[in-house]
């Protein structure tokens, strides 16, 4: 109790005490006080990951009810990725906003709204009542917001955090309807309500509530058709941000999921094939547009629709498990999901914070226009491919275990499957190894264009690292991707918790569980070791071969020609130009070009820019459509004092005479009726 | 242990029969089955050129995409042995760890900063993420017909079924011998022969290696020939003992590389834009083993 007090406390001061510090302290001051929330919030965490649930309770107010807060190992596991990614994000961002200190009140405000947010956000994991989880969720927004537009003097930074906003909202509007029916039918905002409402429904009620929650939390999250914020503001934010969008806030659209899987109780099956669909969807529809994608940010906020396509995929395929009642699926689905959740976070931050680092030395995020950077930034570049291969799902790291664990739940269904089934399961083992193959196109195109070849584009000033503290969290991160990769068991034994919640065996270990699917992750451990072994071991063999052979510097093979420039490299767009003639359907490019012709031509240029088709008939039609309407009202708000006043007056009039006319006619016709 | 040895021992000479089939059959001497081992060979005692655009990618990189290829020999089993790695699900990770060598043969390539490598990285990425699906549903179709998830398990439990089940490993033989050639870069889908970059696929990704590296990249395509060769024989040997099976591997990795050089020698190379919708088609004929399955478990009722 004390504990959440403090964390409370700590928030509110630091708050209130940040616009009266320096600005170097302002930033250090927020990141302190997010670490001493993160020890006490980990702590909590922590214990519930062990069995031991933490669960306090508030006593509220008159409309809100009692507010219990509590810690299950559901909310646990969600609260330790938040932490994790805050510190790191908070670290490398007081580096990163070292070129902003000139100014001051941005810094300051940013400084607020990232101590709000995470606050908010690990609030969102703990608390149980309805109307305080709409405050905090609210919070959240508006803090994230606010991070978002660090740099509002730009109208396209503006834009996508106002378009972030609004389709927020959209989720709020959601989220508040689904609440306010539970607390209409059963009076209570309390949590339980939801499990007890659910329960008493019969027919498609349940079904329909759980859709309701699912359409808000899948807006926050990023499921395709409500993916069209995403990649608007994942790159207007300051890196920092970005990987904390990405890595955390999208992820509390997640958690929101699966704290409804555990409340309501529904047709799981039904659930469990609605989330599989839009999740493959989400999938493939989140790569195939970042492969087409020249601006690294948003190549990695597409990839982010793709990541939560596949926890999704898990998540359905634990809601089939629960169904069916086959407990083996079911934990091998949820415990993918939440593990892919987990490195997710872990990669995409990686991938934001090292593209941040691009950006801070070349200023630019046009992946046309780099190239060559690995010799100047060789830690960046290294980092950065230790992301790529892990969201590519390639061994030895991290992205390739859960999506290992999500593949053996696929296998394991296809045992007990029936006909119909069958085909879902190869749609979606379809679906997840074409998702494969697309990252592996998207991320050597990443890695291989910026980082590698000559610079594309002469850069003004010196190309240089960043200091090596600003790489200590990178590194951190890192670490983690090779460490779940090496030792996936250590991991998999802690989502046993949050797992058991759902398949109701708290507290089993897995190798318990019948069937020696789990055992299979300790002989990838080994295989993991041998790979990286053997690569040593060669590696070492080719060192001493060649130790007595000077290698001769040559220059690169040019069919003859001796003196090619760097405009001669293959570009982004060349590389997945084969890719975009196949997928021409499905794709959008508006092109800006003027070619070359006449005897003596003049400049030429060409430039095409890839626009997501979904938004087009989703957001930009509809919106035009309800402006054109809006339009014909504009001539009310015509700028002249007079008119205003007459509205007010009629407005006032309307309030005094309607319900007097409305009253006469009752009365007109109640003397009606006695005649 | 056992298919680690036999796979080394088929990859000294399956690419020298392909070789010598194709000189056979066009009318040439050709030279002897070992000579893409000798070739390797005399690779490995000479230095290395690196190219002035190269950064350290470029020299690790063939040193990865050869452990990748032996990583993944190391889950292929042989008839009732199994692979010294092998688990639940191991064909998963056989496809994902060579797609760690594709990784790195293609960001090698990038290094380069030349637009003839740029364009084999590109076809490569491409091609291979098509010939995936192929093999995952071919594999998910066993895994459903045997209740098996790993390798040496699928294999042996396939042979114990109905007399259906060889016919559907001659059509998975089928598919398996195809993606041998989309990953080992041969006709019809590339041409190791020609002498046009603009072409070639797998050889122009490769043209600025030398010495150690470009022996490593090779002998990883050599291993890579009698790795698939062996999934190949892993078809029809099932529980047979280790006297018939031992000749019959050779036996059929010989077949399969003879098969190889014929259809080199009488096809020519598919349109580069054709290629992707032909390896696509693969899947399809995945999905038939699949359906095939379906009717033996009885579930198309």
């Amino acid at each position: 109790m004390t504990l959440v007090i403090v964390f409370i406390l700590i928030c509110i001061t630091g708050v209130f005490l940040i616009p009266f510090l320096k600005v170097k302290m302002k930033g250090i001051v927020a990141l302190m006080a997010v670490a001493v929330n993160t020890l006490i919030s980990g702590y909590l965490a922590v214990l519930s990951l062990t069995g031991q649930d933490i669960s306090y309770s508030f006593p509220g107010s008159l409309i809100t009810g009692a507010i219990p807060v509590r810690i299950d190992a559901l909310s646990g596991w969600f609260i330790l990725i938040v932490n994790f990614v805050f510190i790191t994000g908070g670290w490398y961002g007081l580096f990163y906003m070292k070129a902003y200190q000139d100014q001051r009140k941005k810094i300051t405000l940013h400084a607020i709204a990232f101590l709000l947010l995470h606050s908010a956000i690990i609030s969102l994991m703990a608390i149980q009542n309805s109307i305080a989880f709409l405050v905090a969720w609210e919070i959240m927004m508006f803090s994230a917001f606010i991070c978002v537009t660090f740099e509002h003097e730009k109208e396209v930074t503006l834009k996508a955090g106002i378009n972030y906003l609004i389709q927020s909202h959209i989720c709020v509007v959601l989220l508040v309807s689904g609440f306010l029916w539970v607390s209409y039918k059963t009076g209570s905002y309390d949590f339980q309500a939801i499990s007890t409402f659910s329960s008493s429904q019969t027919g498609g009620g349940a079904l329909f509530l759980f859709m309701l929650f699912f359409i808000a939390f899948s807006i926050k999250s990023g499921f395709v058709p409500f993916h069209t914020w995403l990649p608007y503001a994942h790159p207007a934010a300051p890196a920092h941000i970005s990987g904390i969008m990405s890595g955390v806030l999208i992820k509390s659209g997640i958690y929101g999921i699966f704290r409804m899987l555990l409340l309501i109780k529904a047709d799981f099956t039904a659930i469990g094939y609605i989330i599989l669909a839009i999740s493959v969807i989400s999938g493939l529809y989140g790569v195939m547009l970042a492969i087409v994608q020249h601006d690294l940010k948003k190549l990695l906020a597409y990839h982010s629709v793709e990541n939560i396509g596949i926890i999704g995929i898990g998540i359905g395929i634990g809601c089939i498990g629960l169904g069916n009642g086959n407990m083996i699926i079911a934990s091998l689905g949820f415990a993918g999901a939440l593990l892919h959740t987990l490195n997710h976070a872990l990669f995409k931050s990686l991938l934001f914070y090292t593209a941040g680092m691009v950006y801070q030395a070349t200023h630019t995020l046009n992946i046309e226009h780099l190239g060559g950077l690995i010799k100047k930034m060789p830690q960046t570049a290294i980092l950065f491919l230790i992301a790529a291969v892990a969201i590519s799902g390639i061994p030895p790291f991290n992205g390739f275990i859960s999506e290992f664990i999500i593949y053996t739940g696929l296998y394991q269904w296809m045992q007990v499957a029936s006909l119909g089934s069958l085909i879902v399961i190869l749609s979606m083992v379809l679906g997840l190894v074409l998702i494969g193959g697309l990252a592996l196109l998207c991320f050597t195109k990443a890695f291989g264009i910026v980082f590698l070849g000559n610079a594309r584009k002469e850069l003004r000033h010196e190309v240089k690292e960043g200091p090596i503290f600003q790489f200590l969290p990178l590194y951190l991160i890192a670490f983690f991707i090779l460490f779940i990769g090496l030792f996936p068991q250590l991991f998999l034994n802690i989502l046993k918790w949050p797992v058991g919640l759902f398949t109701g065996m708290t507290g089993y270990a897995f190798d318990s569980i019948p069937g020696k699917t789990f055992e299979a992750l300790n002989s990838i451990s080994w295989a993991m070791w041998g790979l990286i072994l053997t690569a040593l071991i060669i590696f070492s063999i080719r060192k001493l071969v060649l130790h007595k052979r000077p290698a001769s510097i040559g220059s690169t093979w040019g069919c003859g020609y001796v003196a090619p420039t760097a405009k001669l490299q293959y570009t982004a767009g060349s590389f997945v130009r084969a890719y975009v003639k196949l997928n021409k359907p499905t794709l959008l490019f508006s092109k800006n070009e003027k070619g070359v012709d006449g005897l003596f031509p003049a400049e030429s240029h060409y430039e095409s820019h890839a626009y997501d088709k979904l938004e087009k008939w989703l957001i930009d039609k509809p919106v035009k459509v309800i402006k054109s309407f809006l339009k014909r009202f504009s001539f009310l708000q015509n700028g002249s004092l007079q008119s205003y006043i007459l509205y007010g007056v009629l407005f006032i009039i309307g309030l005094i005479f309607i319900p007097m006319i409305l009253d006469k006619i009752s009365l007109f016709i109640d003397f009606l009726k006695h005649l | 242990m056992l298919s680690f040895i036999l796979i080394l021992l088929a990859a000294f000479f399956f690419t020298g029969v392909i070789n010598r089939t194709k000189s056979i059959l066009s009318g040439r001497k050709g030279p002897g089955i070992f000579q893409p081992i000798k070739d390797v060979i005399r690779l490995f005692k000479k230095g290395v050129v690196y190219s002035k655009t190269t950064s350290f990618i470029f020299q690790i990189a063939p040193t990865i995409y050869f452990s990748s290829v032996i990583m993944a020999m190391l889950v292929v089993p042989f008839g009732q042995s199994k692979g010294i790695i092998s688990f639940n699900g191991d064909f998963i990770f056989f496809a994902n760890v060579l797609a760690l060598g594709k990784f790195f043969s293609i960001i090698a390539a990038l290094d380069t900063g030349s637009s003839f490598e740029g364009m084999g990285a590109s076809r490569e990425a491409l091609y291979s993420m098509f010939a995936e699906p192929a093999f995952f549903i071919l594999l998910g179709s066993m895994a459903l017909l045997t209740g098996q998830t790993s390798f040496q398990e699928i294999f042996a439990e396939m042979h114990l079924g109905s007399s259906i089940s060889y016919a559907l490993a001659v059509l998975s033989a089928f598919v398996l011998g195809m993606i041998t050639m989309i990953e080992n870069s041969r006709m019809p889908i590339d041409d190791p022969k020609t002498h046009l970059e603009l072409t070639m696929v797998h050889e122009v990704m490769i043209l600025d290696n030398s010495g150690f590296d470009l022996g490593l990249i090779l002998s990883a395509g050599l291993l890579k020939f009698s790795i698939y060769g062996a999934l190949i024989v892993n078809l029809f040997i099932g529980m047979f003992p280790y006297e018939y099976t031992i000749p019959m591997f050779f036996a059929i990795q010989i077949l399969v590389a003879i098969i190889i050089g014929t259809i080199e020698s009488f096809m020519a190379r598919f349109r580069m834009s054709h290629n992707a919708q032909f390896i696509f088609a693969l899947t399809s004929v995945s999905l038939l083993i699949f359906f095939g399955v379906l009717m033996i478990l009885g579930k198309f009722i």
